[in-house]
């Protein structure tokens, strides 16, 4: 009865007082919240604030911001038929990604409704890493099933670093990163900083220039103390912030969330509470002409009928936030969606969000108005609130694309 | 002679459940039980001075809230309070912990495998899937398939639709649901022993069933489908025992102005002209009403206390092969104090929940190959409790009380039940559990240990078959007690049937006393009081 257990060594038992996971940084990070405003992320302790909503947002979108990616559920996906794997699970083509570049992808289930989304690293010849929102493990060894490939789990062997804002690329090389200036978006750089591996990927979360960092967990902290080292000298603002700041640049750069702007395959009880690509507006990622891919004929059946409903952009007038909302056609008075995601867009001066919208016969709705309720001291009040579709992000700024970047 | 309205036979919850609608619909009814207690199968027992015990059912979780909000059951004094978590103990010294907290509960699976922990995920959405469906039926008479009536009609419509909102491929996987094993089930899902282990066992419970026969992947949704306010599959202690379920409905009839009787046993079901007009108590005692319930289990309603005269031929083949094979086993213990238990991390929540001592389907398996060769398995599966972690009110300050489910233990066994053979019975549960724990058999005040004999003999469910009838498909739904006879209504008018052996079976549910006191106000032109569903849209 007293042997331990086998396997002890690989993973501790957790310890049930800590419902919440530090990371990595986590030494480092409590020492900018003082809010101690925490929630989970992917079961991590993870700020919601650190200390002003405010000045989280602006840091994003006028200096520096630095966020723990650490919670990310990350994949090593290696081996033979790892690029034979990757392309019959995910929509789009990614025969053609080359060592070094990284690709926005969804995947779906059989049905065609998508089970989840993420970014692809192809980091060296034949090795990828695959991010994703939800976790995905499972699914990806059924995926497996007859293919000479590798999947491990490594969320919690990266240590990852989100550093977003204009000044993010300044801030970095003043921190002692050598070879940025020639990172293009969506590139991957492998250098060392210090005394430890770093890489470097010119990708977000944001709509802005920034960055996102890899390392050990065990440089995780020398890796926090060189990016802080520039502003301890008066250098630059770097701020660390919150998934509160972020879902505010995410929904101005218009990129969605599964399970919180459609809800994934996999978790989806009630007939018809899936999406699908088409569904999600994500036509652009699904490739019909590359080999077979998981969910292919549904989405081939889908495309040949008529547009059911859409993931849409819209902005809403007027300042009252159109949180929860039920949408109108105003053409026919019928209710045709509900909000998904909104927030108040400080750089617009506008409310802006992502919402779940029925087209009648493949039509779309010519005009939509939002029922908003808000309360003032208390006071319930309802308004309504005219929408206008965006199909393009509703902001996004061209310093986000500049090889070199500017310093600001 | 005085005449009731309706006399129900037998005070268990669903007798007292069925009483209660019918008194508030302004009935006068009266319920007759046999025992001297109310509760039946849901009693709380003080056996030893100072500890109440669950000694039957144990946990709640099945009881329908429409039942709870209709009757009012929280104003006469029920209060049911959501258990933590679960545990499997490891016999290398391991154990695998379903926390209450779900980001731990991931953590301590993703330790016993990672994939696991992911699969989790689709394995509760195809969960929740079958609930949703099976849940609508629940407090709805089952439509008869053969009928030709427009409420039958109507009800197969509703079934169909309800099965509409299905895809087509989960259509498939919910018929193969209804007819797999539970462990070909879960190995669609998981791959760790000890996962596999932890959650096929409530697919065996009250099963004379192995984890590999088909059709107990359906037994584990029947033990899925309930809620503890709002939480699908969560269970909860009822504060001073399962016996305040039963006080609590039997307050909620009284206060219509309905009557319990205890110590009445009925004899016979009084039959003239092909009507029931009221029941003769083993007394010799005559009391006549209008209207007939036996909340008896399907074997004792038709083969005891219904004379075969007034039984078609056909009904009395059917209730003869009625499937309801005794299966299982309780100890209930008497604590000094909490049993340690050295392989849980200290001062662990885990032993708040349901622990478990068995870590492999194949170990689960060889439990059930006793039971089928007359013996009560050596090596058992049990579930245990001790409600007085929260319970203040069922022991002594600091003492405990312990609630052991067993699996298997047969009816017969060679040689025939003695008090020796039982009592060895209760002692390799004993034996199971000090395994784990040192201290526990240093801790024992008083051991009830009740075989299918004892269950039999004291609450009347026949073989001891807790849910008064297998739980396989040849016996839910409209083949529930038999084909023909799942509107509740009896071979000869003005006769009913309210119990577990009925639509939709077994666990402390209320919904066949419900329904049941549905058809019987709709027989008698009266205004219905029980509950619609609480749909979930």
């Amino acid at each position: 009865m007293s042997k331990p257990p086998p396997n002890a060594d690989l993973t501790p038992l957790p310890d049930y007082r800590q419902v919440l996971q530090p990371s990595p940084f986590h030494t480092r990070l409590v020492e900018h919240c003082p809010l101690q405003n925490w929630m989970s992320w992917n079961g991590y302790q993870t700020p919601r604030v650190c200390d002003v909503l405010a000045s989280e947002y602006f840091a994003i979108r006028s200096t520096c911001s630095v966020m723990d990616l650490t919670p990310m559920e990350k994949y090593r996906i290696a081996g033979p038929d790892a690029l034979k794997f990757l392309n019959r699970l995910v929509t789009r083509d990614v025969g053609d990604l080359k060592a070094g570049r990284v690709t926005y992808v969804v995947w779906c289930n059989d049905e065609g409704k998508v089970l989840d989304d993420g970014t692809l690293f192809h980091l060296r010849a034949g090795e990828y890493r695959l991010c994703a929102q939800h976790h995905q493990l499972d699914w990806l060894l059924l995926s497996s099933i007859g293919m000479d490939v590798s999947i491990q789990a490594e969320t919690h062997q990266v240590a990852a670093l989100s550093v977003q804002g204009p000044t993010s690329y300044a801030l970095l090389t003043a921190a002692g990163v050598v070879g940025l200036d020639q990172l293009k978006p969506f590139g991957i750089l492998h250098t060392r900083l210090r005394v430890f591996d770093l890489m470097i990927s010119r990708t977000g979360f944001t709509g802005d220039l920034g960055y996102e960092l890899w390392v050990e967990p065990a440089a995780a902290l020398s890796l926090w103390d060189a990016l802080f080292a520039p502003a301890q000298q008066g250098l630059f603002d770097v701020r660390v912030i919150g998934l509160s700041a972020l879902e505010m640049a995410r929904i101005e750069a218009g990129f969605i969330v599964p399970g919180d702007d459609f809800n994934t395959a996999e978790t989806t009880v009630r007939a018809d509470h899936d999406r699908s690509p088409f569904e999600l507006g994500l036509d652009w990622l699904v490739n019909f002409d590359k080999p077979h891919f998981t969910g292919k004929r549904a989405l081939l059946r889908e495309r040949a009928r008529p547009v059911m409903r859409r993931l849409v952009k819209l902005r809403v007038s007027g300042n009252k936030p159109p949180m929860d909302s039920f949408l109108y056609d105003a053409e026919h008075g019928r209710r045709i969606g509900t909000v998904k995601s909104q927030s108040w867009s400080p750089i617009l001066k506008s409310n802006v969000c992502l919402a779940d919208v029925g087209y009648s016969n493949g039509l779309v709705p010519s005009q939509i108005w939002a029922e908003i309720y808000y309360q003032k001291e208390l006071e319930w009040r309802a308004t309504w609130a005219e929408c206008f579709m965006s199909e393009k992000p509703f902001w996004a700024h061209p310093r986000r694309l500049k090889t070199p970047p500017r310093n600001f | 002679m005085k005449k009731h309205d309706v006399i129900v036979i037998g005070a268990g919850h669903n007798g007292l459940t069925n009483a209660a609608f019918l008194a508030k619909a302004g009935l006068d009814v009266v319920v007759l039980e046999k025992n001297s207690y109310v509760g039946g199968a849901t009693a709380s027992l003080e056996l030893h001075e100072g500890w109440i015990y669950s000694n039957c059912s144990y946990v709640c979780s099945l009881f329908r809230p429409e039942i709870y909000q209709a009757l009012d059951l929280g104003r006469h004094g029920l209060e049911v309070v959501p258990l933590q978590g679960s545990v499997s103990m490891m016999q290398n010294g391991d154990h695998f912990g379903s926390y209450h907290q779900p980001e731990i509960r991931r953590r301590e699976m993703m330790r016993h495998s990672k994939r696991d922990a992911d699969a989790a995920i689709r394995f509760d959405a195809d969960l929740m899937k079958w609930c949703r469906l099976i849940r609508a039926f629940l407090l709805r008479t089952p439509p008869d398939p053969a009928s030709f009536k427009i409420r039958d009609a109507m009800e197969f419509a509703y079934l169909l639709k309800r099965f509409h909102s299905l895809s087509e491929s989960q259509l498939y996987e919910f018929i193969r649901f209804f007819t797999m094993s539970i462990a070909e089930y879960l190995e669609q899902y998981f791959e760790s022993d000890i996962v596999l282990a932890h959650f096929s066992g409530g697919s065996i419970i009250g099963t004379g069933l192995g984890v590999y026969s088909p059709g107990t992947a359906y037994v584990l949704l029947h033990h899925a489908m309930g809620d503890i306010d709002g939480n699908v599959g969560s269970w909860g202690f009822a504060r001073g025992g399962m016996g305040s379920v039963s006080k609590a409905i039997a307050s909620s009839l009284r206060s219509y102005g309905g009557e319990v009787r205890t110590e009445a046993e009925v004899a016979t079901i009084n039959v003239a002209g092909g009507r029931a007009n009221g029941v003769m108590l083993a007394s010799g005692e005559q009391i006549s009403a209008k209207v007939v319930v036996s909340n008896l289990d399907a074997k004792r309603t038709f083969l005891q206390v219904m004379k075969p005269a007034d039984v078609p031929d056909k009904l009395l083949h059917r209730a003869r092969n009625f499937k309801m094979r005794g299966s299982s086993g309780k100890v209930n213990i008497a604590l000094d104090g909490m049993p340690d238990f050295p392989g849980l991390p200290s001062g662990s929540p885990l032993t708040l929940g349901h622990m478990h001592f068995t870590d492999s389907l194949e170990r689960l398996e060889r439990a059930y190959d006793d039971w089928k060769d007359c013996r009560w398995s050596a090596d058992p599966y049990v579930d245990m409790v001790i409600p007085t972690q929260y319970d203040p009110s069922m022991a002594p300050p600091g003492k405990h009380m312990m609630s052991i489910f067993v699996q298997y233990c047969p009816v017969e066994v060679e040689g025939g039940w003695t008090d020796a053979e039982r009592d060895a019975f209760g002692a390799s549960v004993i034996d199971q559990i000090s395994d784990y724990s040192p201290n526990f058999k240093d801790l024992l005040l008083h051991t009830e240990i009740r075989t299918p004999r004892e269950l039999e003999a004291e609450v009347g469910l026949t073989e001891g078959n807790i849910f008064q009838g297998e739980l396989t498909l040849d016996q839910l739904m409209f083949n529930r007690p038999f084909p023909g006879y799942a509107q509740y209504r009896g071979p000869v008018k003005n006769m009913y049937m309210c119990s577990s052996s009925n639509h939709p079976g077994g666990g402390v549910m209320g919904a066949p006393g419900a329904n049941s006191a549905r058809e019987i106000l709709r027989d008698l032109g009266r205004k219905d009081t029980t509950p619609e569903d609480f749909e979930d849209d």
